[in-house]
């Protein structure tokens, strides 16, 4: 399977609106994108699958350990804050040390981005999983927003695995498909997604070339 | 200053009078009709003006054969090709929803007498 996949490292700076060329308001993501550099091309004779390990973000090197620092020097590069992987067919065109700036991307395109959400604590189930809760009146007693049966009784006796309860929502791994960039400020390292990206500003995202439905006629 | 300011100073535009809630002003509208736009006439009296940057945005009201017509628009939008303020209204209050009750002469607004110093 042939399937050539682009990738860059940013972090979110916020959300704000621009005008497309027909005068239209667009919400966009701005997403200061690099200048990643590649530490590694992982090859299908070597390592039995073939990708691109691009790393991100200023670190102090003091807070490097030494298994990391070994190979940051391995690449030839100074230390980074993220190491990600790409999974591309086309990695024998990298090279290490090579850098990948927000360039690999031109506006139009449509982008994956890959973000960790909010966290948002211990949610009830209206909040976590769009339960409808009881009624507001008609003798609803302290149980407004309660997710209402969890199952039968005596059949089956027990609680079902997987039933969807209260709990931790949000800090976990989010991708949002087919986002159109809207503009490249290769000038200030900025990539400019039409919508919304998950996670928080500053929080780290990978941008790569949309994986689903890009090339279908 | 904020993160962003820097990329959104670049679709603020410049030529914005100054005016605010109560200015009666004249807003040419560009309209796009198949391929070719020709200019609108908007008169009305802002009662509102909310926002900041390039998010700030100003309704336009005025009464249209007996019926209110109000629209609301980017300060910063670029359809808006010209911005005139006809008259600087007196008003007492930043945000004149009070004027959707009146009709006739009780809608009217005082004009601003600039004060000689």
């Amino acid at each position: 399977m042939d399937r050539q996949i682009k990738g860059v490292l940013g972090t979110k700076l916020g959300m704000t609106q621009a005008w497309d060329a027909d005068n239209r308001i667009i919400p966009v993501t701005v997403i200061e994108a690099g200048p990643c550099v590649v530490t590694q091309v992982r090859t299908p004779e070597k390592d039995g699958y073939s990708a691109v390990q691009l790393a991100f973000g200023a670190i102090d090197p003091r807070k490097v350990n030494q298994p990391e620092t070994g190979h940051f020097a391995k690449a030839g590069v100074t230390p980074r804050r993220y190491v990600v992987e790409i999974r591309t067919t086309d990695a024998a065109s990298y090279e290490v040390g090579q850098e990948v700036t927000a360039e690999a991307f031109e506006a139009g395109q449509k982008v994956d981005a890959v973000g960790t959400s909010k966290g948002k604590g211990t949610a009830g189930v209206m909040k976590r999983h769009g339960f409808k809760g009881l009624g507001a009146s008609h003798g609803t007693h302290r149980k407004h927003r309660a997710p209402g049966s969890i199952g039968g009784c005596a059949t089956p006796g027990r609680v079902f695995k997987g039933v969807r309860m209260a709990g931790r929502m949000g800090n976990e791994r989010v991708t949002t498909m087919n986002l159109k960039v809207f503009k490249i400020d290769a000038e200030r390292n900025l990539i400019l997604v039409k919508g919304a990206v998950p996670g928080p500003k500053g929080g780290l995202v990978v941008l790569r070339s949309a994986v689903k439905g890009g090339d279908v006629k | 200053m904020n993160t962003l300011d820097v990329l959104d100073e670049q679709s603020l535009r410049s030529d914005v009078p100054d005016f605010r809630a109560g200015d009666t002003l004249k807003v040419h509208v560009r309209v796009v009709e198949g391929n070719r736009s020709r200019s609108q006439l908007f008169q009305g009296v802002v009662i509102r003006r909310q926002g900041s940057g390039v998010h700030e945005t100003f309704t336009v009201r005025k009464v249209s054969f007996g019926v209110g017509v109000e629209r609301t628009l980017p300060v910063h939008s670029p359809i808006i090709e010209k911005i005139e303020v006809a008259v600087r209204g007196d008003v007492r209050r930043g945000k004149l929803y009070y004027l959707r009750k009146l009709r006739g002469k009780a809608a009217k607004i005082k004009e601003k007498r600039e004060t000689a110093r």
